[in-house]
């Protein structure tokens, strides 16, 4: 395919017949990134090569928990193409130990993690050995040359068990990893004669969360520093931490994110992978790659979830909440990762969600296992918070007999209350809970769909209609770099970005986000293009390597826009400052005199005039400036925020559940999320297309299961249950729109809100249409087994009776 | 070693190959065609997804000496005169992709699917498709794109 032929034919297709002038900010602009992603010219980090490349490959521990007695890699020396062989020895004296940035509270353990195992092995998975040949096949035939002797100890699987004193240790310290608890208001007091008291556990099971990008890492050295790529969401960090855990000088490393496919949390992390290619490249001298096979990634990127969740609410006979005590145990793994302990606790004020109450506590203990660790997954934290909180406010409806939007009408935040103080402490800026209800249930066809449930109902239709609320709000953004050091997170969550004139009159943009299918580069070009008055094709977005983007906090957390992006509107209001003084120079009168419109500075009242791109070419022939001005028209800027960004929204529910099969079936869904002013609708809505999808998923399909050896199950795609086309419906959006206060564009995050939101639409539904049966629950994922299973369960329990 | 001769997006190589090697690993590692790439290991995910004698493989599940003697078309390949396959254009037009890796191997299933079923249902792309994950656009616009790309297809005069 010819790339400028192409180039044209996206350039035309995209097209926006509007007046010169109109705003970039708001239009549905087709996406910059697309051309390449489709044409196959796309740099995954797999597909960037150097000469004389070596292939790594990881033998990994077949056990959950065993005294490794003895390593020899000698036998895979031998064979053909085979380069090196390292067990964890080799790596002992230089290997670190893998950070853990968030110490959550005094009593945290953080064990010590090192990249390759020495001498113990605590989850499946774990690397013990390498071999580094000329070609993947010969690496993989190398693997099988080498003998590891283990000494098997006892697994610790199930986080209850691991809490007794007679369980085993998968650190000598303990299984406690920490404890935590926040209380605001007098609980006591709002259970004490409570009317109604519900009572509910919940699992929030364990998942994978499967980019489709495997992870992949490649290392060069030329004796004195080093490159990394990586398939990583964070360049920055992982540059600053592989200093840290290697002792290489950080000013010796550069670290490049080229086109990363995916990351929902899961390429939030300094991998043991990539300080060992790190290494590696250090001990061969040579440029070392590794790429992850499907089944090697299910067993060891980090895996998301998995919480037991109790959850006490006491309300006043007519629904209004007294007070919320939540109480977590989450499953850490064996090891606390990036931000393992701290993936829990994002949800420690969101339990109380949007709504008002007397007393709220919640309470949370980080156990380990000899699993795979956990951390961040596309929510990270406030799913789980949700859907602790959604599934109980559907619960107290049951028990009031009330519709469940009902309900919580009497315990939301009105319109008019905000800004908001929440009883856990956080203030909600601004939203409306009661127009994204109004239009979600317009939309649904709420009143029509409740008919027909009474219908079926009441014919005893062996396919039950089940309806489904979650009206959400979560935290986002992440974040203001006080709060965080107040919760005793080791980094700020300020933004850093640039933007550079060039002498053409042309605009590059760089970002310390890095984009890994957001569209970054598209968004951050209509900022600019607005903020500079030129064109939005003449604005070019660079990200994802620290020698080119030098300075940033990355993309996690629904943090790019309304931190990135604002850092990119700063940059460009700076560089417009600096243009208004050589402006008002070069046309001899006052800054003050000069209006800015359509890329250009006038003279108030006359036609003289200085475009952006003229006085961009001025300041680079530099032949006449002013005092104090320099030959650049360039600026950065850092914007750290005030507040999290707090998107909100309803979703809606409809399911068939088949009660002879355990079938479900979404009929439709409908989503109004309010992300307050929007950038391009074009991406939100894709945004919150696959957030949705992927909560569906946590719902319906996707479980990693561990047996009872703690051997992973789930270790192919074959196994573990991503969702097709087939599985899913086509979801119905729209919108409401309050600004956020927080910042400039009045612009929420929107990167993990469907996600959030789903999952208990999905279950609050499934329950719905089978609380006739006497079930008011069936834990995740809601498989036809499971639902039957249910069913039966009930059924046989009424024969007892 | 085996030899073999493989037309690989119009252009013939003829290359000694092990028996074990995969056509995906061809394509990629020895004949530069990173355009293709490698999602899972076990057929599930459809990333890999080329034609092979005009139609759809996984070619992460087709041995470099089963092409032997085959036409291969992989998303490197697909271009009408220098530009891009209506079906192409219409994964764009409809932002039907984010981080675009399941996206080459997507284009060629729908593609596929529109020989059997030039005007396919949303019923009949969504089962259809069914071969191909994608994570992040929760399938809508991929839908949308076919559907689209199907009509501009219909219009087309030529077929590839």
């Amino acid at each position: 395919m010819d790339a400028g032929l192409v180039a044209e034919q996206i350039a035309e297709s995209d097209q926006i017949n509007e007046p010169a002038g109109a705003l970039e900010v708001g239009r549905p602009r087709k996406r910059k990134e697309d051309a390449r992603l489709l044409t196959g010219r796309t740099q995954w980090t797999d597909n960037i090569t150097r000469p004389g490349v070596l292939h790594v490959m990881f033998l990994r521990s077949p056990m959950a928990h065993a005294r490794i007695t003895r390593v020899d890699v000698s036998g895979a020396r031998e064979l053909p193409g085979v380069v090196a062989a390292f067990s964890g020895q080799d790596f002992a004296a230089e290997q670190g130990s893998l950070p853990c940035a968030w110490p959550v509270s005094e009593d945290v353990v953080i064990p010590d993690h090192p990249p390759m195992a020495v001498s113990e092995v605590r989850y499946v998975g774990e690397a013990v050995a390498c071999v580094i040949a000329t070609d993947r096949y010969r690496a993989a035939d190398a693997l099988e040359a080498i003998d590891v002797e283990y000494e098997q100890l006892p697994a610790v699987l199930d986080m209850n068990e691991a809490l007794t004193a007679e369980s085993p240790k998968v650190h000598e310290a303990g299984n406690k990893a920490f404890s935590t608890k926040i209380t605001s208001g007098d609980l006591e007091a709002a259970f004490r004669d409570a009317p109604i008291v519900i009572d509910r556990t919940f699992r929030q099971q364990r998942l994978i969360p499967t980019a489709m990008e495997p992870r992949a890492v490649m290392a060069d050295t030329d004796g004195e520093s080093f490159t990394l790529w990586s398939s990583t969401q964070i360049p920055h960090v992982l540059r600053v931490m592989l200093a840290v855990v290697t002792g290489i000088p950080e000013h010796k490393i550069r670290v490049i994110a080229p086109d990363v496919g995916g990351g929902f949390g899961s390429k939030l992390q300094v991998t043991a992978e990539e300080v060992l290619c790190l290494l590696l490249a250090r001990k061969l001298g040579k440029p070392v790659k590794w790429t992850e096979s499907r089944s090697e990634g299910n067993l060891t990127v980090h895996h998301g979830r998995d919480q037991i969740q109790h959850i006490r609410l006491a309300a006043d006979a007519d629904g209004r909440i007294r007070g919320l005590q939540v109480a977590l145990l989450a499953d850490m793994g064996a090891y606390l990762m990036l931000v393992t302990p701290g993936i829990p606790l994002l949800g420690a004020s969101m339990f109380n969600a949007i709504y008002k109450m007397d007393a709220y506590e919640f309470a949370c203990t980080g156990v380990f296992t000899t699993k795979m660790p956990t951390d961040a997954y596309r929510g990270a934290g406030r799913p789980e918070a949700t859907f602790g909180i959604e599934r109980v406010m559907d619960e107290l409806a049951a028990e009031l007999r009330m519709d469940p939007l009902e309900v919580r009408r009497r315990n939301w935040i009105k319109h008019d209350e905000f800004p908001y103080t929440t009883i856990s402490g956080l203030t909600y800026d601004s939203g409306n809970y009661e127009a994204a209800t109004d239009k979600a249930t317009a939309l649904f066809g709420y009143d029509k769909l409740r008919a027909e449930q009474g219908d079926r109902r009441d014919r005893g239709d062996p396919v039950q209609l089940g309806i489904g609320v979650s009206t959400y709000t979560e935290m986002c953004g992440l974040a203001p770099s006080r709060m965080l050091g107040e919760a005793n997170y080791g980094a700020g969550g300020w933004e850093h970005a640039s933007v550079r004139m060039l002498p053409t009159g042309k605009v590059e943009v760089i970002t310390g986000t890095s984009p890994h299918g957001q569209g970054h580069v598209t968004s951050w070009s209509q900022i600019a293009a607005d903020a500079l008055g030129v064109p939005f094709d003449d604005v070019t977005v660079l990200h994802g390597d620290t020698a080119i983007a030098h300075k940033g906090m990355d993309t996690y957390g629904s943090r790019s826009l309304v931190i990135g992006g604002i850092a990119v509107l700063k940059a460009a209001e700076k560089v417009k400052d600096k243009a208004r003084k050589l402006a008002a120079h070069m046309l001899e009168c006052s800054p003050d005199d000069l209006e800015f419109a359509a890329g250009a500075f006038k003279v108030r009242g006359t036609d003289s005039q200085r475009t952006i791109q003229e006085l961009a070419f001025a300041a680079f022939t530099a032949h006449d400036l002013p005092e104090g001005v320099e030959a650049r028209l360039d600026s950065d800027a850092t914007f750290d925020p005030e507040n999290y960004s707090f998107p909100h929204g309803t979703h809606l529910c409809a399911v068939e559940v088949d009660t002879e099969t355990g079938m479900v079936k979404i009929r439709s869904y409908v989503a109004v999320d309010d992300i307050g002013k929007v950038v391009n609708p074009l991406i939100v809505e894709g945004q919150v297309h696959g957030g949705i999808a992927q909560g569906i998923a946590q719902a319906l399909f996707e479980e990693a299961v561990y047996d009872a050896d703690g051997n992973l199950l789930t270790t192919t795609m074959a196994d573990y249950l991503l969702p097709s086309a087939a599985d899913l419906p086509t979801f119905t959006l729209d919108r409401t729109e309050s600004p956020a206060t927080s910042n400039p564009l009045g612009v929420k995050g929107v990167g993990e809100a469907g996600t959030i939101a789903s999952t208990p639409a999905v279950v609050n539904a499934i329950v719905d249409a089978l609380r006739p049966h006497g079930i008011h629950d069936v834990e995740m994922p809601c498989t036809p087994e499971r639902v039957w299973r249910a069913l039966e369960g009930r059924a046989q329990e009424g024969a007892r009776r | 070693m085996p030899r073999i001769t493989v037309t690989v997006d119009g252009v013939k190589y003829e290359e000694d190959v092990e028996p074990r090697l995969l056509l995906v690993h061809l394509l990629r590692e020895r004949l530069g065609k990173t355009g293709t790439p490698v999602g899972c290991d076990t057929s599930n995910c459809g990333a890999c997804t080329v034609m092979l004698d005009g139609k759809s493989v996984k070619s992460c599940s087709v041995l470099a000496v089963q092409a032997d003697g085959c036409d291969v078309v992989t998303i490197e390949g697909l271009g009408v005169n220098g530009s891009m396959h209506p079906m192409q254009q219409a994964f764009h037009e409809e932002h039907a992709l984010q981080c675009g890796y399941c996206t080459p191997g997507m284009v060629m299933a729908a593609i596929d699917l529109l020989r059997d079923d030039p005007d396919p249902s949303e019923e009949r792309i969504r089962h259809g498709l069914e071969g191909n994950l994608c994570r992040c656009t929760g399938y809508c616009n991929i839908v949308r794109a076919v559907r689209r790309g199907a009509q501009e297809m219909g219009r087309a005069v030529t077929m590839p």
